[in-house]
């Protein structure tokens, strides 16, 4: 019957495409950003944030990095505490991506200083040897329209002041970016509730090896630590190393846990023993007086 | 000729368009691959990876898979229903529109003006220019249809018309943004809501415009070219209503362990697994109909194509429910083994079936023969090698990704850092490339044997066997 009557068959094929969309598409925005799982420390994005999240999409950011933490133990590790819902509601468009050909960034607020994604942005492979991304230097060209961006501010129903807004004159795209970069993830105290315990005594499975030894450790220092303390610990974004008076185990809990503070991320996924690597390089290699 | 009473020219200005526009893609995809392994190639500001991608895919689904589906559509409706195209003008204003949407989408893409939602990027001005398009290409097939003289709807029928009303409902949905300026607007739905509404139009997109006319087409073309009918008409009812049926409710499976409520992860899972039964109804009902005519797979390399096509579409809906399993989308989502899957079905179902589609034009929109059968046999291995190159080279990378990011020390801390994995990938990338280069190198014989047809090509007698009256 219906192979043979046109608008019938167009009546049905509509009804059964409606059936699986009704139930999994419009029924969720019953319970979802809602006060089921609202987050009250969740705030909307500032005028240069919300600006540099419309950079991150100018630019096509999400085609390589994701937005969403899954709650998976290696993701955890690796990424920070896992996405919830409610920490979505003021992204339109979200922005979770499909594709980590870049890591995720869901947690990267926080994460490093200021003055790091400055240099990574200008030149990515300054910062992170072997990486693929794009030079983005020129977005410190583009200076910021106050005026269109207070539209937006407006359309999106976002809180803004004439200070604020004032404030965006003579900033330029990387500034806007910057801020947004610094603001991902970082409205739940997360980094305090994840901040490793050290029980127990330390002990250093490297005490008193050779500088054989010691150079071995090298590519790993280079590959976490050169782009902020330099090739030879000479300091840059981070402090210089050369001559810092650290004990072993000072050095051991400030690269296991970082210093949220001073924009130093924790190196506790590297594990414990690539740690001790690390604070044993750092301590003992420098004396070595191989470089100048 | 009874050929005269049907509206010709229409057909081949779409062939030759979306031709142009696959071309375009094929370039577009290798030169954003080259990007992936040498980031010098970036070009700021217009040419960077994450400006070029979205223009691959947008001129691949858009401007070779759409503008497929648009010559294929009005060739196929106007035989199944034995009459003239309901209007000629409507569709000549449709081939103008969809060229300069088109156009105007490669341009506004590469200006960085971008929605951001994958397969939807085109900001609203674009998506009305979409949706002018939409409607007068669906006004023009269903009153085509209402007016036909073959009563029985044949199944290629059916699936154009569900094509038309599946991407309309999602296109408009998707697209409700609220505009800031001419190139910029902000999506009506937020965070996770917006990621739910948008993953349903994402994987139905695939549903309604890369599942439902292909397999319009393959109905159509494999009985044209064998001479012999479908299997089972019981079957492709069968496949058709529970196909259309089951694919809405699977979106979500691109959100597993996101924040999206778990009951609706569950549900696209679910329906995801059940899905395999109608995609290899539609896969067997095919393979059955080739029942005592495998021969025809050496002598007729339409057939080839036809056949080979539908295999990448049974492996392709083995593999998407397999990945929609939440255990195995932990372990792959998000690495290059997802690339790998897309591609298996745009450049090995898609294209393979749209090849043949125009292969089967040629001598009776052209009336002459395929200038040479063996350029066409190269092309056939080429785009095959190709794509079985680009894939085999990604599912290897993206499985051995996976392990990496997954791998834990036995205190309890991962084993790799994120570089130290993303460096790995570099070789694979490379013989993606390689891959995409010999799958241009394809489309290029391809084109070139079309054009040495309709130039040089023998004239073809319309025989009763090429006769246009057998539906």
């Amino acid at each position: 019957m219906w192979e043979k009557r046109p608008i019938i068959f167009l009546i049905l094929a509509t009804l059964v495409i409606l059936i699986g969309t009704t139930v999994t598409v419009v029924i969720p925005f019953l319970s979802v950003n809602t006060a089921a799982d609202k987050i009250d420390s969740v705030i909307p994005y500032t005028a240069l944030q919300q600006e540099g999240r419309d950079i991150y999409i100018r630019e096509g950011c999400n085609n390589c990095h994701t937005q969403t933490v899954r709650p998976l133990v290696t993701e955890v590790l690796r990424y920070g505490e896992y996405s919830k819902s409610g920490e979505f509601v003021y992204d339109r468009p979200f922005l979770w991506g499909s594709k980590r050909t870049g890591p995720d960034l869901a947690r990267l607020g926080g994460k490093y200083p200021d003055s790091w994604h400055y240099k990574h942005m200008d030149s990515p492979r300054a910062m992170v040897p072997g990486s693929n991304m794009p030079d983005y230097a020129w977005l410190k060209n583009n200076s910021l329209d106050p005026q269109l961006i207070e539209r937006k501010m407006q359309v999106l129903g976002f809180p803004t002041t004439p200070a604020e807004l004032s404030d965006l004159k003579g900033k330029s795209d990387m500034d806007a970016i910057v801020a947004y970069l610094q603001k991902l993830g970082s409205d739940i105290p997360w980094r305090k509730t994840v901040k490793t315990e050290i029980v127990g005594e330390l002990v250093n499975p490297y005490a008193n090896v050779d500088h054989e030894e010691l150079e071995k450790f090298e590519a790993l220092y280079l590959n976490n630590c050169a782009a902020c303390h330099g090739r030879y610990h000479e300091g840059d974004i981070g402090p210089q190393l050369v001559g810092a008076n650290y004990s072993e185990n000072e050095l051991f809990s400030i690269i296991y846990n970082g210093v949220p503070a001073g924009g130093m991320p924790s190196f506790a996924s590297l594990g414990s023993d690539k740690v001790w690597q690390l604070t044993n390089f750092v301590k003992y290699y420098v004396s070595a007086e191989d470089h100048p | 000729m009874q050929n005269q009473q049907y509206n010709t020219d229409i057909v081949k200005s779409f062939v030759h368009w979306s031709l142009l526009w696959g071309l375009v893609a094929v370039l577009v995809g290798v030169m954003a691959s080259i990007q992936m392994t040498n980031p010098e190639f970036n070009l700021p500001p217009y040419l960077t990876f994450g400006r070029l991608r979205p223009v691959h895919t947008n001129a691949g689904l858009y401007g070779w898979g759409v503008g497929m589906i648009f010559a294929t559509f009005f060739y196929m409706v106007q035989r199944l229903c034995k009459i003239r195209l309901w209007s000629d003008k409507l569709a000549t204003f449709q081939l103008y529109l969809f060229n300069a949407t088109i156009i105007a989408a490669a341009v506004t893409l590469l200006m960085g003006f971008t929605s951001s939602k994958e397969y939807h990027e085109l900001e609203w001005p674009l998506d009305v220019m979409i949706v002018v398009l939409w409607v007068a290409f669906a006004i023009n097939i269903i009153m085509t249809i209402m007016q036909r003289k073959e009563e029985q709807m044949y199944i290629s029928l059916w699936y154009m018309l569900a094509s038309i009303v599946g991407v309309a409902i999602l296109y408009l949905v998707d697209s409700a943004a609220v505009p800031v300026t001419l190139f910029k607007s902000y999506s009506a739905y937020a965070g996770t809501n917006d990621a739910n509404v948008h993953w349903w139009f994402g994987h139905n997109a695939v549903a309604m415009a890369f599942t439902a006319p292909p397999l319009a087409m393959f109905y159509y073309f494999l009985p044209k070219s064998t001479g012999v009918p479908i299997y089972s008409h019981r079957l492709s009812i069968i496949a058709f209503w529970s196909l259309i049926f089951m694919y809405l409710w699977t979106g979500a499976h691109h959100l597993l362990w996101t924040p999206v409520p778990d009951w609706i992860q569950t549900l696209a899972m679910a329906f995801s697994v059940m899905l395999i039964a109608p995609s290899w109804g539609s896969v067997i009902n095919g393979y059955l109909s080739m029942k005592g005519q495998w021969h025809q797979m050496r002598e007729n390399y339409l057939v080839k194509f036809l056949i080979l096509g539908i295999t990448f579409y049974g492996l392709q809906t083995l593999q998407g429910p397999m990945q929609a399993v939440r255990s195995f989308s932990a372990f792959i989502h998000y690495t290059d083994w997802v690339p790998a899957h897309i591609h298996m079905g745009t450049m090995g179902w898609v294209s393979m079936i749209s090849f043949a589609g125009i292969y089967y034009l040629v001598p009776r929109l052209y009336g002459r023969q395929i200038y040479s059968v063996q350029l066409a046999n190269l092309h056939f291995w080429l785009v095959l090698i190709g794509q079985l190159i680009w894939s085999f080279s990604l599912w290897i990378a993206g499985v051995m990704q996976a392990g990496m990011w997954t791998a834990m020390n036995p205190d309890g801390s991962l084993t790799y850092t994120f570089m130290e994995t993303m460096v790995e990938m570099y070789p694979f990338w490379w013989a993606r490339t390689i891959g995409g280069v010999i799958f241009l190198a394809g489309v290029l014989v391809f084109i070139i044997n079309l054009f040495k047809s309709f130039r040089n090509g023998e004239a073809v007698v319309l025989s009763g066997a090429t006769a246009e009256g057998r539906a």
